[in-house]
């Protein structure tokens, strides 16, 4: 069975049609890369997918795992093992990062009738996966990504996703603002969550991601649909040519 | 108003108390209550309590299940003043170091007269505040707390004010003194307590004198019935070097009205006033404080915030004063509110009255509702919608509760606030 099934979406922002019409496939253990330029779509399929209050779905639908996470609220697709990560992470001012995760680890756990963590095992678990993104204890301790740097932010997020090891994760230019070193380290981040029962999307501007989070499949979304697909190697023709060959392409349709 | 209470108003005790009483039953009759036409009253009407005949409160049965359900009525040390009047069975007084003087004010004015007279009235002010010249039209018993230089108290002091009655409404006029010595130290915890649903009046007056080098951190934890009126005055002195916090809890009552008002009079002194208030329904919580730097070198850090559903309404008025002499203040003030209804309105005013040039003042106000994005970002994460919005109304509260540093304390109010919020909230989703 698929993952995800997204046909013929339609999603409106503020009375404004933005995707026009996005088909989507995508199997357990794939990643794909959205590419595309600026207001072509990219981030409003992220939040569509993830259930933001401010984009309305008009037409279409996406099945998760056979079932319809259109219906589904934006915490209950998350239980589900939706996870997004954000492109500005919110800053929440006196709410503790670890008791934050420690608190929707467990919401995930007991929709799932597993038993709650308690504080030994939270901890035994966060600092095994706080190596790999090099998140320190300060981190945690500190209200969820207040006064983080926009690298410490991206981290954070791909830490929130180790923890919650979601079945599909989508990166919302998770790139964006991102010097080399921090780079690296979200794709190592990335790539070692990476198997064959997770898949992820990823939305990105630039090739320079998928250098290091080598994509299966690599789709240009324009003007609210997605005008071509290929695989990793469409990422590099798109580095080299921009997207100004796409856009004639449809522009004379 | 009140003019039958007022002719059968506590009589004896010494002659200067005597005098007292009738200054203020003269200037209560003078002044009355305020209106919304005096500056200080505009957005707080407090002409609902002058609508209702308060006899004066007496005797009560079942005074020791009144104090069931209240945060923190456990405590080791404990004063209950029931209608005024110190009782002497709920109180416990062991476990206090020999030389401090704590429990029934009007004990204190025979056994420490020079001392009550020398502080009491000296802030409290019955010349130009309605309810405080009611409340010491009627003086004659309550807390007292003498810490004498030099010593200090670990456990926490527990003042608790019950006001109720068998028939009919009442009203009580609780009062506190509180004299910390040079280089003493105690910590004084007020509650105001009476009965669910219970409709009556508690119109309480405090005054704390901080010595030099002393510290004093002040609790106020107002849990009147919902259908009660409160009216709080405290009065704050500071000399040399002294410490002082207040940190008040606005969890109940129907018209409440807090006033604060320190007056930092001895070079280096700090002050603290933290405030943290909840309403629902038709309630009004004002809450007015004033820090008057009269001295150079001294600090004051307030924060107030207040958490309001249903047609809930706030006054907040800060002022803070700088005298001429008062060099190297440095004041900050911050006031938040978080609005979870539409119908819910906040009032909000700060008043800085500098006449020194080399001062640091700040303050800030920001009201507002929960951020939307964050709470998507809660639930993007798997909680639901009401988990995310408790999750960021206790981050909002939590900048005061921390302040609590009785542990025991912080705990109580923790639970007993965020009860009654899940309640409000579980009557507010009800209706939507």
């Amino acid at each position: 069975m698929s993952m995800l099934d997204v046909k013929n979406l339609h999603v409106a922002a503020e009375g404004k049609e933005i995707l026009k019409g996005l088909d989507l496939h995508v199997n357990p253990g794939e990643v794909h890369a959205i590419m595309g330029p600026n207001g072509s779509g990219k981030s409003t399929l992220a939040r569509a997918l993830s259930g933001h209050p401010h984009y309305a779905v008009t037409g279409g639908e996406v099945l998760f795992e056979g079932k319809d996470l259109l219906a589904m609220d934006p915490d209950e697709r998350a239980r589900e093992g939706v996870f997004m990560a954000f492109q500005y992470p919110v800053e929440i001012a006196g709410v503790n990062n670890a008791n934050f995760l420690k608190a929707a680890l467990n919401a995930k756990r007991k929709h799932f009738g597993l038993p709650e963590l308690d504080a030994m095992e939270f901890m035994q678990l966060v600092q095994e996966k706080s190596k790999l993104l090099e998140i320190d204890s300060s981190m945690l301790k500190r209200a969820v990504n207040e006064g983080f740097s926009g690298g410490e932010k991206k981290r954070n997020e791909i830490f929130h996703m180790a923890l919650l090891e979601p079945k599909l994760a989508i990166l919302d230019e998770t790139d964006s603002g991102l010097d080399i070193d921090a780079l690296q380290l979200v794709a190592a981040g990335v790539n070692a969550m990476r198997s064959p029962d997770r898949a992820f999307i990823v939305v990105t501007h630039y090739q320079r991601l998928l250098t290091y989070i080598v994509p299966d499949f690599v789709h240009v979304l324009s003007g609210g649909k997605i005008v071509k697909s290929g695989g990793k190697e469409l990422a590099l023709e798109l580095e080299a040519k921009g997207y100004g060959w796409i856009e004639p392409a449809l522009a004379g349709r | 108003m009140f003019a039958n209470a007022l002719e059968k108003r506590p009589q004896g005790g010494p002659r200067w108390l005597d005098d007292l009483r009738s200054r203020g039953a003269a200037r209560f009759a003078a002044l009355g209550i305020p209106t919304v036409r005096d500056e200080e009253w505009r957005f707080t009407n407090v002409s609902p309590i002058a609508a209702i005949d308060f006899k004066p409160a007496g005797q009560i049965s079942g005074t020791a299940a009144r104090l069931d359900g209240f945060a923190y009525t456990d405590a080791p040390v404990r004063l209950v003043v029931v209608n005024g009047r110190f009782d002497t069975t709920l109180s416990r007084l062991k476990g206090l170091p020999a030389g401090v003087h704590v429990g029934s004010l009007a004990d204190a004015l025979t056994d420490y007269a020079d001392i009550v007279q020398r502080y009491f009235g000296q802030l409290a002010d019955v010349n130009t505040r309605g309810f405080t010249a009611l409340n010491t039209a009627f003086v004659q018993d309550g807390a007292f707390v003498h810490v004498p230089d030099g010593l200090a108290i670990e456990a926490p002091i527990h003042v608790i004010f019950v006001t109720g009655s068998d028939d009919g409404p009442v009203m009580a006029h609780p009062r506190t003194l509180i004299v910390a010595g040079a280089g003493s130290q105690v910590t004084v915890i007020e509650s105001y307590v009476g009965g669910p649903g219970e409709t009556y009046f508690s119109n309480a007056v405090s005054e704390v004198f901080v010595g030099e080098n002393a510290g004093v951190d002040h609790y106020k934890i107002q849990e009147e019935s919902l259908d009660a009126f409160h009216i709080g005055a405290l009065h704050v002195h500071t000399s040399r070097s002294a410490r002082f916090s207040s940190h008040s809890f606005a969890l109940g009552g129907r018209i409440v009205r807090n006033d604060a008002h320190a007056i930092l009079d001895g070079e280096g002194g700090d002050c603290t006033l933290n405030g943290l208030y909840l309403a629902d329904r038709e309630r009004l919580i004002d809450n007015h404080t004033a820090i008057d730097h009269a001295k150079p070198h001294c600090g004051s850090h307030e924060v107030y915030k207040g958490i309001l559903g249903g047609s809930a309404r706030a006054v907040f008025n800060g002022k803070i004063i700088v005298r001429q002499d008062a060099q190297k203040t440095d004041a900050k003030q911050t006031n938040r509110a978080l609005l979870l209804t539409d119908g819910a309105t906040i009032n909000t005013k700060p008043q800085l009255e500098i006449f020194a040039d080399d001062v640091k003042c700040t303050h800030g106000a920001a009201i507002g509702q929960l951020d939307d994005e964050a709470i998507f970002y809660l639930r993007a994460r798997g909680m639901t919608f009401a988990e995310a919005r408790d999750m960021l109304i206790h981050a909002f509260a939590a900048q005061v509760l921390d302040g609590v540093a009785v542990e025991p304390l912080r705990a109580a109010l923790e639970t007993e606030l965020f009860d009654q919020l899940a309640k409000d909230l579980a009557e507010a989703d009800a209706k939507s």
